[in-house]
């Protein structure tokens, strides 16, 4: 017994010096593992990172959150989705008064323009909210204040400006009491939101203007119904009961009856968060195909040098076999090159992967969240390739006949 | 045709009826063709012949890399003529020393590291310091004190065979096999190979030589010559020829 592991060890110790004695070909062998481990590492940082990212983004729409959107419509007896709104101002406030489990409410309708300032401009989305969207999204006022009911019921021309808008078209400050313009629309800057941060995959959330619902409709976008309707639910318990009385409520303003299809759609942030789950469990799995191939590839690829290896190598194998190798220390030995070619590739590709991983986030500012199930996964499926791909050459090499061997030139 | 030896001690090998038949197509080649063959311990053996004679292939078959078709073959006391490949193996580890027209080392390994080679495939229960210092005697007793870090580039024709011959002797085989061994060597490098070989043999070592130069195989103690796959001479030498007194300058001495 000890005597065959003694034996086994020098065989691996035969193998490590192969590796070593040839340190040029034996880099360019696992360059193909290094690959597809240094891939793996770096798609699953950017995957996990982007999933981590748009799960925050979800979780600061605030507490409660429940969307309301136009829904599919019945045109001529087709049904699609038109995304042509038959929401109302007069949905929002049926529901502020008659849902007892909804705590606020607020229209919400977007448009995209330019806004200047001065000598200033900066292209931005304008958004037309309630004055409980602040409550809503749990989001506070930095400078001066949020605009008032009476704004909304007069459509009032003034705007509360995101972070990264009032830093763009105001430098050097003071932008509460200024003038913007809107569309060729003045609009008097009344508060500053406060920064949200977080930038997620080029997407800035302090990039908005915040104004009057009923102003920007009618000043800006010219519609007349709201393009969807923003709610929280007084508690976290009643964000269900908030949705069937919603539900039964729009139904009944809008004379669908129950079981027809609704004309408006709802989604609360866990629903948002579990359709998120769903995509990021999506691209998972396409970055593991990715992975399975670059690996498979980087595994041909070690096969393929070590059936050159156990070529060029043949006179070396008849010497080794005439002072006495058997075919299965020729198999292992070969084999085990193999494994510690692949399993060093393994450990190459995730020092890569992890740097380049970090470097994505360095320069182009990407989410990256570096896990240590992937690092694991890469190094345990790279042995399992040395194997796989390196047994075939082994045993091609174990099966090779000593005269023969020693004749080879 | 082959005299046997009654008079040696212990044979080391003993060849009997051996026939070995290549099947070329249609053709069948009897390359060799009912070779009898006793060597004694202690001999120094020149295998010789032309091209084509079989010596090749008895050569192969003494040195247990091929198995004849019929006839049996025991080494050492053990019948090695129907044996597996690895168990053929095994006798190759442990009871036969090769050495190779083209040297046959390692490239890019230590001349201590080749002629540890063996060691790493035999039942060797010492340590890697106790394999080490047997690899180092080995390449003392052919005069490499020395030179153990070099890698075979670094050596010379002559120096390289005697790593190869110290790569041959550290398993303590029974017979030394070495099959062409001054092929590549000018004369006076082959004078010293053939000194370390006598040398060898006087301190007991069994040596079969397998060469086509007579004058290699006049160091020898016996001369067998091979013709047509039958043994067609054997001969012994009575005025030895020592490959020591050929050479003018003397040569690094060999440790016994």
């Amino acid at each position: 017994m000890r005597n065959s592991i003694v034996r086994l060890g020098n065989i691996t110790v035969v193998g490590l010096k192969s590796i070593a004695r040839n340190k040029m070909r034996s880099l360019l062998t696992a360059l193909g593992i290094v690959i597809g481990v240094a891939c793996v590492i770096v798609s699953v940082a950017i995957g996990a990172g982007v999933a981590q990212s748009v799960s925050e983004m979800i979780n600061s729409l605030g507490s409660n959150f429940i969307m309301v959107m136009p829904g599919t419509s019945t045109q001529s007896g087709a049904r699609m989705f038109t995304g042509n709104s038959t929401l109302t101002e007069e949905d929002a406030e049926a529901i502020k008064r008659e849902a007892p489990a909804v705590g606020y409410v607020s229209p919400n309708t977007r448009t995209a323009a330019q806004v200047i300032a001065g000598e200033l401009n900066w292209s931005t989305s304008i958004q037309g909210v309630g004055v409980e969207w602040p409550n809503i999204r749990s989001w506070n006022i930095d400078e001066g204040s949020f605009f008032t009911e009476g704004d909304v019921r007069s459509g009032a021309k003034v705007a509360v400006l995101g972070k990264t808008v009032a830093d763009n078209l105001f430098p050097s400050g003071g932008a509460v009491g200024s003038i913007v313009r809107i569309k060729n629309v003045p609009f008097k800057v009344v508060g500053v939101l406060e920064k949200k941060g977080g930038s997620m995959m080029g997407s800035d959330q302090d990039d908005l203007i915040i104004a009057p619902y009923t102003t920007v409709m009618k000043r800006l976008s010219g519609q007349s119904k709201i393009g969807m309707i923003i709610v929280s639910a007084a508690s976290a318990e009643q964000v269900q009961d908030a949705m069937d009385q919603m539900d039964a409520l729009l139904r009944q303003r809008h004379r669908i009856p129950p079981g027809g299809d609704a004309d408006f759609m709802m989604r609360s942030q866990e629903e948002m968060a579990q359709a998120n789950a769903q995509q990021v469990g999506l691209m998972r799995n396409l970055l593991l195909g990715i992975a399975i191939v670059s690996l498979a590839v980087g595994g041909i690829g070690i096969m393929n040098i070590m059936l050159v290896s156990v070529t060029e190598r043949t006179r070396e194998i008849g010497i080794r076999m005439a002072i006495g190798a058997r075919g299965r220390h020729v198999l292992l030995q070969f084999l085990f090159e193999a494994v510690t070619l692949s399993v060093l590739g393994g450990l190459l590709g995730v020092l890569f992967g992890v740097g380049v991983a970090k470097l994505i986030e360095r320069v182009i500012k990407w989410p990256i969240v570096i896990s240590p199930q992937a690092i694991i996964v890469a190094f345990v499926v790279a042995a399992t390739i040395g194997i796989f791909f390196g047994f075939y050459p082994a045993r091609k090499a174990s099966k090779l006949d000593p005269i023969d061997a020693l004749r080879y030139e | 045709m082959a005299k046997p030896n009654f008079n040696g001690p212990k044979a080391v090998i003993e060849i009997r009826d051996l026939v070995k038949i290549y099947h070329l197509g249609e053709v069948d080649v009897r390359a060799l063709d009912g070779v009898d063959l006793t060597v004694n311990e202690g001999e120094f053996v020149a295998i010789m012949g032309p091209s084509g004679s079989g010596k090749s292939t008895l050569m192969n078959i003494i040195g247990c890399l091929d198995r004849p078709t019929s006839g049996t073959y025991v080494l050492d006391a053990k019948d090695v003529s129907r044996m597996s490949r690895d168990q053929r193996a095994i006798i190759r580890n442990a009871k036969i020393g090769f050495v190779f027209q083209s040297f046959n080392l390692l490239a890019r390994t230590s001349a201590l590291e080749n002629v540890e080679l063996p060691l790493l495939y035999a039942d060797f229960d010492g340590s890697t310091r106790d394999r080490k210092q047997a690899a180092r005697d080995a390449l003392h007793r052919v005069g490499l004190e020395g030179r153990e870090a070099n890698h075979p580039s670094q050596l010379s024709g002559g120096q390289q065979q005697r790593v190869a011959i110290a790569r041959a002797l550290v398993t303590s085989p029974a017979i030394v096999l070495a099959d062409e061994p001054t092929g590549n060597l000018d004369s006076r490098t082959s004078l010293e190979i053939m000194g370390i070989f006598q040398d060898l043999n006087d301190s007991g070592k069994t040596i079969v030589l397998i060469t086509h130069e007579p004058d290699i195989a006049r160091h020898a103690k016996r001369i067998v010559h091979v013709r047509d796959g039958k043994i067609q001479q054997d001969e012994r030498i009575m005025q030895d020829r020592i490959a020591r007194k050929g050479i003018e300058a003397p040569i690094a001495p060999v440790a016994r």
